[in-house]
């Protein structure tokens, strides 16, 4: 069974009278495990086939299955808690609560999860450590580096232990070195931790450590 | 971390924004029971006339006496069962011109009929003040009160003989009570003018007859009078005040508009500059009715936390005070239903600021609040 499941699925906005046909029949199939780049000019509608597996935005036509679960089936609440539990999301600008430590900001999506405040704290400090940053804890965004945020994001998206991580231009806001370091740990994820990853990326060094790669123009894959 | 320290800690973002609105809720929660204080005083001074007990006046205008050869005429209609004088002094004292309370000229014996102090009946300048004037002014029995004279001028000495304890809060204990005969002999060289009469009936139900015969009787003398009850009289006191309830009752609830708009105003905007990190729980799982609540008891804490101060310190201040408009009034009131008018006029600032955030928040679409803005 594949992870995700794209079907001849169409998206088009609505912007003032005129309509915006961004994915004309879309098909796109990840294996269970699969590390995919998707590549592809700005305004392609990368982030738009993202939001769509992610479940938080609806085709306007055709079917997207992730694990099994049609998404357009499912209503805003059963969708709310699906994502809290199948997918982990990594956008371009963290998106870090800026009010909140490195530590909470991990801990929060464990708050929608039944559990004592003490096995939240723990599940989010072995995340932290996993991503190399269990000395910054109590560290507020704005005390960590691009680098160190993005890897914060990283595991606020890893802690409930969701089969598939979707990642939007993950480096690309990152110096060279720093990239870097967030793109062994996504492959590290991939690998050890059997991760399924689709990352949209600009940049043709980050594609290629991707298992495969795929490019979106013009609202179809090539 | 639970769900409820988001809340808090969206709270501390601000501090200072989160405080003044606070404070600004606190203060017109404050201003609008005070207000409300005013008139529950008002209303308290008017219960301090029974409604079966009449008082007499001059018809034209409560400045101007009456003979006192009204008293027996008065005491002989049937259902009168005693007639009494009081006279409003209206003294101040000379060592501190801001001190208000009431000074009564009365006839003791027919005023309070049950008080049966030696001392105090006895001696021509003997006076009996309220417990809360005589610990306020840390008086000793004994001792004799200068008080200038307004309406009756020279320097008057009183020396206090006892002091009373008011059964109805509303009489008040900030008054100083003499006798009668004294202020007429001293201050009007006998010519015997009564201020008001005060009449106890035998038949209350007799009350609005009693008042038609004893005013029938005087039509056509050179005094008419004009008979009331005692709350009647009060009220006719309190509409001295003409349009002054109905004015504070507007200024109470334009404060409490005005800053309706100031926290709503302020709850959209905090809540607008969180636009993507709502998109961020939304995408973390968080569902509508979540995001809803966190708004709204962020709202909730600011306007009911300011208005319960602003309820509660109105309530300590102003009782506190123990002003009492130069003993006009009983000392000044802020009821509970006062106290409670205000935080519901605390909650309904809170729902309105917080109810369309919230709604707002909650129904933000993922995609667009995670769009940089264009
Ligand atoms: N909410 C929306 N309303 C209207 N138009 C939208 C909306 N979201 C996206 N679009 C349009 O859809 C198209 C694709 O947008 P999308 O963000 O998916 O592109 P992208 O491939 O991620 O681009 P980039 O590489 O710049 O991030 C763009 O033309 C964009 O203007
Ligand atoms: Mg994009």
């Amino acid at each position: 069974m594949a992870a995700i499941e794209v079907r001849d699925v169409y998206k088009e906005y609505q912007r003032d009278s005129q309509r915006i046909p961004v994915l004309s029949g879309l098909t796109l199939e990840v294996a269970e495990g699969d590390y995919v780049a998707l590549m592809g000019p700005s305004g392609s509608g990368k982030t738009t086939l993202l939001n769509l597996v992610g479940g938080i935005d609806q085709p306007s036509r055709g079917r997207v299955v992730v694990h099994g679960t049609d998404i357009a089936g499912l209503g805003g609440r059963a969708l709310a808690q699906w994502r809290s539990r199948h997918i982990g999301f990594i956008f371009q600008l963290y998106n870090l609560i800026p009010v909140l430590t490195a530590l909470q900001n991990v801990e929060l999506p464990l708050l929608l999860h039944r559990m004592s405040g003490a096995e939240r704290k723990k599940r989010a400090r072995t995340a932290l450590e996993l991503v190399g940053l269990g000395d910054r804890l109590g560290h507020y965004p704005r005390q960590l580096s691009g680098g160190q945020e993005q890897r914060v994001a990283i595991a606020r998206a890893l802690v409930s232990d969701p089969a598939v991580l979707l990642a939007d231009e993950p480096t690309g806001d990152l110096d060279r070195k720093s990239a870097e370091e967030v793109l062994v740990l996504l492959e590290r994820l991939n690998r050890e931790y059997k991760k399924t990853i689709l990352m949209v990326t600009h940049d043709p060094h980050a594609a290629e450590r991707a298992s495969r790669m795929v490019h979106l123009d013009k609202g179809v894959l090539s | 971390m639970k769900l409820l320290s988001l809340v808090l800690v969206n709270l501390g973002r601000n501090k200072r924004r989160t405080i003044l609105t606070l404070l600004s809720v606190t203060f017109a929660i404050f201003l609008y029971c005070a207000l409300g204080g005013v008139l529950d005083t008002l209303a308290e001074s008017i219960k301090v006339g029974s409604e079966t007990g009449l008082v007499t006046r001059n018809k034209i205008s409560l400045v101007f006496p009456l003979p006192l050869s009204y008293r027996d005429r008065i005491a002989a209609v049937p259902g009168v069962k005693r007639v009494s004088v009081s006279n409003w002094f209206g003294g101040r004292d000379p060592n501190d011109p801001h001190n208000f309370f009431a000074q009564l000229g009365v006839d003791a014996a027919t005023y309070m009929p049950l008080y049966r102090n030696a001392a105090f009946m006895s001696e021509q300048t003997a006076c009996v003040v309220g417990e809360a004037l005589f610990k306020r002014m840390k008086w000793k029995l004994g001792q004799t009160v200068p008080i200038n004279g307004t309406i009756y001028p020279g320097s008057w000495e009183f020396t206090i003989r006892a002091v009373y304890r008011a059964k109805r809060k509303s009489f008040g204990e900030e008054n100083l009570l003499f006798h009668w005969k004294y202020l007429d002999q001293h201050g009007m060289g006998g010519r015997a003018l009564v201020g008001i009469y005060v009449l106890e009936l035998s038949d209350p139900a007799r009350a609005s007859a009693i008042t038609r015969e004893v005013d029938a009787m005087f039509e056509n003398s050179a005094a008419a009078t004009r008979t009331e009850t005692e709350r009647a009289f009060q009220a006719g006191f309190i509409s001295m005040y003409g349009n002054v309830p109905f004015v504070l009752r507007v200024i109470g609830l334009a404060v409490v508009f005005a800053i309706l708009l100031v926290a709503a105003n302020t709850m959209a905007m905090a809540i607008r500059e969180r636009t993507s990190e709502i998109g961020v729980l939304k995408t973390l799982g968080f569902e509508h009715g979540t995001i809803f609540r966190l708004v709204l008891i962020e709202a909730a804490v600011i306007t009911l936390g300011g208005g319960a101060l602003g309820a509660l310190s109105a309530k300590l201040l102003i009782e506190g005070s123990h002003f009492n408009a130069m003993g006009f009034l009983p000392p000044m009131t802020v009821r509970w239903s006062t106290v409670t008018a205000g935080v519901g006029m605390a909650v309904l600032i809170g729902a309105v600021s917080g109810l369309i955030p919230a709604w707002q928040a909650s129904r933000l679409r993922i995609v667009q609040a995670l769009r940089p803005a264009e």
